[in-house]
């Protein structure tokens, strides 16, 4: 299992490193944010590759984070609260990636 | 010449926290740190207690805190060394007294991977024969003299004492990548767990506390790949 997030941990990272770079191009240099509005992401959201992107990017920087953050905890904290704390850890980051999910899946735009 | 050494003493039956006391002693310049301690132990406080034995950086007994350092003190050149000498024993085992610290665990560690040659096939009639490139594999982690510079210089031990620690796993790295051994897989199942390697986070204070200039993270990465590889 350890082994399984260590080799995760190095995957995804290389995979996160193209992902966010391009997300960040993309938003930030060939768009200025001054121009991402309600009707960019509408016009983005047409295609599925870009859900998709997302979805990854999502995932995979949730996972990525939340499991950093459990091996942090497992650094500098001794049973009761290491325990603790991975729960609380892992109910709020699976309900951050939920909602994630549910908007990038589910978005549709409003009618008018 | 006259050199200040500044100890961290503790005795057990008078103190309840260790602390420090000043010494001077004359010495040459190239007397070593050990040297010290055997003048004040011997010419000025017989109560003082630490270990050490060959005093030629064979044994690995004398380890401990040499001006912030985990070294040898009998490798360790008095002439090399900013005054005061401060010094402290080991940290991460429990203090016995002065500089004596309790290697029980890092033996029961160092048991526990299994540190020597397992037959995998039947005995032959004659020596085991080893190329040269075969003994050279695992050259650097044969250096090891079980001094425990390197785990006691962790952060990853100092907090969690279940961590198997980087002296333990370069024992087993010497007998994983010997051709002749056959019990690689035993010992990798020790280690491929949360309080093995997996443990380590690539801190590199093991490399610089090594007195035998073992590259003992990169030996603890090449067991990692092991793993991940599912086999030498
Ligand atoms: S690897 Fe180096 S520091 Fe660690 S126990 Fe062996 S000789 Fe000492
Ligand atoms: S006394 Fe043997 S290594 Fe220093």
């Amino acid at each position: 299992m350890e082994l399984f997030t260590w080799l995760f941990m190095r995957y995804s990272g290389v995979l996160l490193l193209f992902l966010a770079l391009g997300h960040l191009f993309i938003m930030h240099v060939f768009n200025s944010i001054h121009q991402i509005d309600y009707d960019f992401v509408v016009r983005r959201y047409m295609a599925l590759f870009w859900r998709g992107y997302d979805l990854c990017m999502l995932w995979l920087a949730m996972i990525h984070g939340l499991n950093g953050m459990r091996i942090l905890i497992d650094d500098y904290l001794k049973p009761p609260w290491q325990g603790r704390s991975v729960k609380v850890l892992y109910v709020t980051g699976g309900l951050f990636l939920l909602l994630g999910t549910w908007v990038i899946i589910c978005f549709q735009p409003a009618a008018g | 010449m006259e050199v200040t050494f500044q100890l961290l003493r503790f005795d057990p039956l008078k103190d309840r926290q260790p602390h420090w006391e000043t010494y001077r002693v004359e010495l040459e310049p190239t007397d070593r740190v050990l040297d010290g301690l055997e003048a004040i132990k011997g010419q000025m406080d017989g109560t003082l207690a630490y270990r050490r034995s060959c005093a030629h950086g064979v044994c690995g007994s004398d380890a401990m805190i040499i001006n912030g350092r985990n070294r040898l003190a009998c490798k360790a050149l008095v002439k090399n060394m900013k005054e005061p000498i401060r010094i402290e024993p080991m940290r991460g085992f429990k203090v016995l007294k002065d500089f004596v610290v309790d290697m029980g665990p890092f033996f029961e560690k160092y048991r526990a991977v299994k540190p020597y040659l397992i037959e995998k096939e039947a005995r032959p009639q004659k020596e085991r024969l080893q190329s040269q490139e075969e003994r050279e594999r695992f050259d650097d982690t044969t250096k090891c003299i079980l001094c425990g510079a390197c785990t006691t210089s962790c952060p990853s031990f100092w907090f969690n004492a279940g961590y198997v620690g980087p002296a333990a796993i370069v024992q087993a790295h010497r007998f994983i990548f010997d051709s002749r051994d056959g019990g690689a897989e035993e010992r990798l199942s020790v280690l491929n767990n949360q309080e093995g390697v997996w443990r380590c986070r690539t801190v590199f204070n093991c490399v610089e506390a090594c007195p035998r200039g073992i590259n003992v993270t990169r030996a603890i990465g090449e067991v990692k790949k092991v793993i991940a590889k599912g086999g030498r």
